[in-house]
């Protein structure tokens, strides 16, 4: 599997700091209180294929995109792009080539556009940064090209943002994100600020940019209906961790932790109209998560091992689950 | 009897480059004990009217025709001193994000008690039963101790949980519900229609529930309302609408929304996107994405008319007037 993969990201952890300020702590003799958003994440996605993350907010999955994209510094553990290890890499000039092969899309096209640039100069700013233009004429051709690719005009590259809809803002973003000819695309929660058929536009550009392209997603959403539109692989994540990784059709199909069946008899029936089970409990607090199971306190299926041990990944035919009741075949 | 009946609403906005015509001829009645489900694309106003029926219109918008009526009482024109007490007593209002819908620096006990002394005349200690009471209804667990809590001490659930026990403080007839889900994760979201499905049907209190979530729509809403660009262009039966949709854009939605094990490489869409308030086309403000589209549908708008399927009505040339439609 690593042979085709080309993203591997082994054990990776990223911890926030979130105590009181030094001297407050000192005084009032405070302890350290250390946020675990991401807590030992191991995964791999192959070239060309979707590999989702999805949880509820606050479960850590957008750090994780952060983190691979480089904007955190992981605490520890390994991210490898085609082999070569982006964490703990000192030299400037291979980790650049790295990043040029990276891009990501943000959630919001209102906050991801800096409102006082024209759109062809936000284009155009990967293309400048790498220097992947020959000159002025080829940036410019390079630039009209992206706009086309994602469905907008070359005529479009002269406005600002705020004279596009949400919808044309994301192809804006969509664009810088391509402009450096990259073979990998962090895409956070792309379409949950758009309307609905806004984000069937969207959805449909991006399948069709992946078969032109031939790129790789790494695709994060709490929308498990976009999910299994795009997704190849699927990893769920609870409280930093990941609780299941399958293969869409198993996920749908045969859902094996109890957080995944949960969370898929959450989602509204729109052609059958039946009631959903409303989900019990929330995300407990990240920074004082329950003992062994994070998901124990809201789980059907928890016994006194759940409590005590932490579950570790193991595997069920093509699917991975972390789960004592899985594990001891009780569910 | 209907609990509020807007007829043939009109919002404005004047510009300096002309007056600006948010809503147009917007006609519909919710009952008592009824969720209407208001849906559209952002832009489309379905915001806009939930703001006029409440009297929060952001200058320089305003209403420039039609009537709101509130249990037989005509509320379009009232001062705001007169709205203010409408507001809160007779509307509940709820929005959208629960952590700006609530005062960071009072206790949730004290923004509930102000609210209920404002509208009634009782005492203290009465109004402070009536918030446990309320925080209870609402399903916060531990209400006595909750009661002198800030908002910065709940989570997103459990805050928009109180935004609710606010609008529900001096039982209001109307409840306006604006995105109420939407700032919340999929698994918290049913626990809050589940909570408006159970106030409307047991208090018998109107719902306005707007939204851009057809999920929503379909698990919460009697019956749904779906603006374009200003205007109502069908209303119906929630099964009626999702199930069978008639207007040509109410097709085009439904077949966008992802659905799990469809399958599908690419999802059948929409092409373009809604006109901005001042480059309306004439005559149907959808003709130019509608795939439908016939020549009287460049000229002129089609009026609401019934359907084949009973209580389902749709404002599209196909159902007004055959003889047009060539």
């Amino acid at each position: 599997m690593s042979e085709q993969a080309i993203l591997e990201v082994r054990d990776l952890k990223m911890y926030f700091d979130v105590s009181k300020p030094l001297v407050t702590r000192l005084m009032n003799r405070l302890p350290k209180h250390v946020l675990k958003a991401v807590d030992g994440l191991t995964f791999s996605i192959k070239r060309g294929e979707t590999f989702s993350l999805v949880g509820e907010s606050g479960c850590g999955k957008s750090t994780v995109a952060r983190t691979i994209a480089g904007l955190n510094a992981a605490t520890s553990g390994e991210i490898l792009i085609d082999g070569k290890n982006l964490t703990g890499q000192k030299e400037k000039s291979s980790l650049s080539d790295i990043a040029r092969r990276m891009q990501m899309v943000f959630q919001s096209p209102y906050a991801s556009l800096d409102p006082r640039w024209r759109v062809r100069d936000i284009i155009a700013e990967p293309i400048r940064a790498y220097g992947l233009a020959d000159n002025k004429e080829d940036e410019r051709e390079q630039v009209a090209q992206l706009l086309l690719q994602v469905g907008l005009s070359p005529r479009d590259g002269e406005k600002y943002p705020h004279e596009f809809s949400g919808g044309q803002r994301q192809r804006i973003s969509i664009a810088r994100a391509l402009s450096s000819k990259p073979e990998f695309l962090i895409c956070d929660e792309p379409t949950s600020a758009l309307d609905v058929s806004v984000q069937a536009q969207i959805l449909n550009l991006m399948t069709r940019l992946q078969d032109d392209l031939g790129l790789t997603y790494l695709f994060i959403s709490h929308d498990l209906a976009v999910i299994d539109h795009v997704s190849d692989w699927i990893g769920v994540m609870y409280l930093g961790r990941i609780c299941e990784i399958t293969p869409k059709s198993e996920l749908f199909r045969r859902p094996r932790h109890p957080y995944t069946r949960m969370l898929l008899e959450t989602i509204p029936d729109l052609k059958g109209g039946t009631e959903r089970k409303p989900m019990e409990g929330e995300v407990p607090n990240p920074i004082n998560p329950p003992s062994g199971c994070a998901f124990h306190p809201r789980c059907a299926f928890a016994t006194e091992k759940c409590t005590r041990e932490r579950p570790v990944l193991k595997g069920y035919d093509m699917a991975k689950v972390a789960c004592h009741a899985v594990e001891d075949m009780r569910i | 009897m209907s609990v509020v009946d807007i007829e043939n609403l009109s919002i404005e906005f004047p510009t300096r480059r002309g007056i600006l015509k948010a809503i147009e001829g917007l006609s519909f009645s919710i009952e008592a004990g009824e969720i209407l489900g208001v849906v559209g694309e952002s832009g489309a106003g379905k915001s806009l009217t939930g703001n006029a029926i409440v009297g929060l219109l952001e200058p320089p918008g305003r209403v420039s025709g039609g009537k709101i009526t509130l249990k037989g009482r005509d509320i379009t024109h009232l001062s705001e001193n007169e709205m203010r007490r409408v507001r809160g007593a007779e509307i509940g209002v709820i929005f959208q994000d629960p952590l700006t819908s609530l005062n960071p620096l009072y206790t949730v006990g004290k923004q509930l008690t102000q609210t209920i002394l404002t509208h009634r005349n009782i005492s203290y200690s009465k109004a402070k039963d009536r918030a446990i009471e309320l925080l209870t209804e609402v399903g916060i667990p531990a209400p006595e101790l909750r009661f002198d809590a800030f908002p910065h001490e709940f989570s997103g659930g459990m805050r928009q949980r109180v935004v609710i026990a606010l609008a529900l403080c001096c039982d209001p007839s109307l409840i306006i519900a604006d995105e109420p889900t939407t700032a919340l994760d999929v698994s918290v979201q049913a626990q809050i229609i589940a909570l408006l499905k159970d106030l409307s049907r047991d208090k018998g209190v109107a719902t306005m529930l707007v939204t851009h979530d057809m999920g929503v729509i379909a698990e919460a809403a009697d019956r749904v309302a779906v603006i374009y660009s200003g205007r109502l262009v069908e209303i119906g039966d929630v099964r009626s609408v999702i199930d069978a949709p008639k207007h040509p854009y109410t097709r085009g939605l439904m077949d966008s929304i992802p659905q799990i094990g469809q399958n599908l490489k690419y999802l059948p869409n929409i092409e373009g996107a809604m006109p901005r308030l001042d480059g309306r086309p004439d005559g149907c403000a959808f003709n130019p994405r509608c795939k439908m589209v016939k020549p009287v549908c460049r000229e002129e708008i089609a009026a609401l008319r019934a359907t084949e399927n009973a209580g389902q009505m749709a404002a599209c040339w196909i159902y007004d007037g055959g003889h047009k439609y060539v």
